[in-house]
């Protein structure tokens, strides 16, 4: 949760950046900056603050013998469900936030393009452990999976 | 899944024995070779049978091209660096240098490189793959394993018709975009290519693993057998050319060639070729006679007669070159099943097209009408499959099952595709009260939206006032395109098929077998939510690679779902609980329940 809100507020401190550095180049009227400022500041606020509760309330995730479902998103929700049978690749992956948080995502992914399965956040044992149960699974089952 | 590699030639996996014996007639080598063709050199195939046993297929002798694209490739690479050669002829005579002699050396560069090509492809088809051997300075090996050839694509343009060669593309069910999924030969003589497609799609090894090269050897390709003569029943077996025939174009068709619209693309190619050629060579258009005539005589003319004049040009023009692209597109068109289990197409007027799709990698058609289509009763079939690209115009992928014809036609030859008539007739599920409110407040939303904005640009900011009024004009227009994308809307499960369909510019009606979804995505935005709605989409290999339910009550689709894969949802689906939670997780019986987060 405290991950999606400091990855969040990088990304709105960029702009927020941006802006400032803008308003003391730019010498002319400084009033539409300083508004925009404001409007992006409030924007940045909100969105740090309600955004994480919001998706650690929605974020769900969860496998069983025959299918693996997540739940994701904050304001548009998605639901996904695959078959362990149709799985096709299982990837974790950690970026340097996540790495300073000790996260790590687990990717499934099918043979469509259209469905791949993102559990975010979860920590690097659970993440591990995720993994090698898919792994152990979807090896279990046959055919190419299309 | 990677089922089309490029492997080095140094650690190329199936490496032949190139300078081995070349003595042995290929009779005793592990696949059956179609004879020689005319300009090959003389039957040198056939290696020793200790590479045989080794490993079948090392044994295979790689092929050449037709040697008479030696006449082709150059001429290929000089009108694909014709652009450049003619800059280079242009800037070098404009600086007073020699322009003339570095163009006629560029082009001795092109004709070199381009017979060239000739001698460093190669290609061959062993029990288990299909290898070609490219390039001259980056050597490549693409091989394909033969048990994931989907699709057989065969072209002939102009050029290769004249001198009877065909280019054939292997198409792999590879759904990432990545330029190399296909293995491409071009060309070879046509009679080979028929051979080989027979070879790739109709006598496919038993089993990629335990490839049994003798009996392959010992079944000799039948030659086909006339297709004119469409057979009543499929013959069982493994016979390959008995051809039954779903569907062929008659003349009548034509006509909804001006609904097709691809003359717009003409129009447009043709327009901005025009203004390049007159912008870089310095024409002023207004300088050629007749075009000055034209615009002199229109120029007197009133503004809205002047842009009623250009619209009917150029729906004029559009119609025209659309029912062009009709014909040259799908003339002699011919939708066949062989008995191998195939479907066939060919088809074109001066490019022939001849594409061979599996039928077991066949997971759905869709009915597609586009908007004047529709309002001509026409309509198209495409292919649902693995392994056929969409999305880069369906004419050039490949996947076309049936070009515009009337909608009667379009049913008829799907349910002779499918097998059953319930997918592209059934009466479709409506999508409810909440579905249609969605589409009116969407459509108002948006335009209504951008109408204020611009209402007050126009107040505020000097905007000229016919950007509001049109923008008023497109809202007020927003509202049949709602009312029709509602009708459009509809969804069943019938005869082991989800049927979705959606749209208004181009309605799609797309039956899906239950058996190719891979996959649920049920997306639910905040509107949606609010609204009790959500959009099931079908996560599939083939086509689309996922199509939509759009807007549909959230129980229902929870619903389909359960019903097109029973037991998927299941441990998922909190039956007495309210509907608009059902997923949540069961706690009690799951293995893992975690939540993420720090």
């Amino acid at each position: 949760m405290w991950f999606w809100g400091v990855r969040a507020a990088v990304g709105w401190l960029a702009l927020i950046a941006v802006q400032v550095a803008w308003l003391f180049i730019d010498d002319g009227d400084r009033g539409p900056h300083v508004w925009a400022l404001a409007v992006t500041v409030v924007l940045a606020v909100s969105h740090v603050t309600v955004m994480p509760w919001w998706r650690y309330r929605v974020h769900r995730w969860e496998t069983t013998a025959d299918a693996v479902y997540t739940q994701s998103g904050w304001l548009r929700q998605e639901w996904r469900i695959a078959p362990i049978s149709r799985i096709q690749t299982v990837d974790s992956e950690r970026g340097p936030l996540e790495q300073l948080f000790g996260l790590a995502n687990v990717t499934v992914t099918t043979a469509s393009a259209a469905g791949p399965l993102r559990v975010h956040g979860l920590d690097r044992s659970t993440a591990q452990r995720l993994v090698d149960e898919l792994t152990e699974s979807t090896q279990a089952t046959t055919g190419d999976a299309t | 899944m990677s089922t089309a590699r490029d492997v080095p030639e140094t650690t190329g996996i199936t490496e032949p024995p190139r300078a081995t014996g070349l003595t042995e007639p290929p009779r005793s080598a592990g696949v059956t070779e179609p004879p020689d063709t005319p300009g090959d050199p003389a039957p040198a195939g056939g290696v020793a049978t200790a590479g045989d046993r080794a490993r079948p297929g090392d044994a295979v002798r790689w092929r050449r091209l037709s040697r008479r694209m030696l006449v082709i490739h150059p001429i290929q690479e000089v009108v694909r660096s014709a652009p450049a050669l003619i800059g280079l002829l242009f800037a070098g005579s404009s600086q007073g240098g020699h322009g003339h002699i570095w163009s006629l050396v560029g082009l001795a560069v092109m004709l070199v490189v381009g017979t060239l090509r000739w001698f460093t492809t190669t290609y061959r088809v062993t029990p288990q793959y299909v290898q070609v051997r490219k390039g001259l300075i980056r050597r490549r090996v693409l091989t394909v394993p033969r048990d994931r050839i989907r699709t057989v694509d065969v072209t002939s343009h102009v050029m290769h018709r004249l001198l009877g060669l065909a280019r054939v593309e292997v198409g792999t069910g590879r759904s990432d975009k990545k330029d190399g999924g296909a293995l491409k030969l071009d060309a070879l003589y046509a009679p080979e290519v028929d051979r080989l497609r027979e070879e790739l799609l109709h006598r496919r090894p038993a089993a990629a693993t335990a490839p049994s090269p003798r009996r392959d050897a010992a079944a000799e390709p039948t030659t086909p057998r006339p297709t004119d003569q469409p057979d009543p029943l499929p013959v069982p077996g493994n016979e390959p050319g008995t051809e039954i025939e779903l569907a062929a174009l008659r003349p009548a068709w034509i006509r909804y060639g001006p609904f097709t619209m691809s003359g717009l693309v003409t129009a447009g190619v043709l327009a901005g070729f025009v203004s390049r050629i007159a912008s870089e060579g310095n024409v002023d258009l207004l300088r050629i006679a007749p075009v000055r005539q034209v615009v002199d005589r229109v120029g007197h003319e009133a503004l809205w007669l002047q842009v009623a004049g250009a619209v009917a040009a150029l729906a004029v023009f559009v119609a025209v070159a659309s029912t062009f692209g009709y014909v040259l597109a799908f003339w002699r068109f011919r939708l066949t099943r062989t008995s191998g289990g195939t479907l066939h197409v060919t088809r074109g007027l001066i490019t022939t097209r001849a594409t061979t799709l599996e039928e077991r990698r066949l997971r759905g058609i869709e009915v597609s009408e586009p908007l004047l289509l529709r309002a001509s009763g026409g309509a198209r079939l495409i292919a649902v499959a693995t392994g056929l690209r969409v999305g880069h115009g369906a004419q050039r992928g490949g996947s076309m099952l049936l070009p515009p014809a009337p909608r009667e036609e379009a049913v008829t030859v799907a349910t002779r595709v499918l097998g059953t008539s319930g997918p592209v007739t059934a009466e479709l599920v409506p999508h409810g009260r909440a579905a249609l409110r969605r589409r009116f407040t969407r459509a108002l939303a948006v335009c209504g939206a951008v109408t204020a904005v611009l209402l007050g640009l126009w107040r505020w900011a000097g905007l000229p006032a016919w950007t509001w009024q049109a923008a008023l004009l497109v809202t007020v227009a927003a509202l049949p395109v709602a009312a029709d994308r509602y009708r459009s809307l509809g969804h069943t499960i019938v005869a082991g098929h989800l049927v979705t369909r959606w749209g208004t510019l181009v309605r799609r009606r797309v039956a899906l077998d239950r058996e190719g979804i891979i996959g649920w995505n049920i997306r639910r935005s905040f509107f949606q939510r609010r609204a009790g709605l959500a959009t099931l989409t079908a996560t599939t290999a083939a086509g689309r690679q996922g199509y939509s339910v759009w807007d549909v009550d959230l129980g229902e689709a929870l619903h389909i779902a359960d019903r097109a894969i029973p037991g998927l949802l299941a441990p998922f689906l909190l039956r007495a609980g309210q509907p608009s939670d059902g997923m949540d997780p069961d706690p009690g019986t799951d293995p893992i329940v975690t939540s993420p987060g720090a």
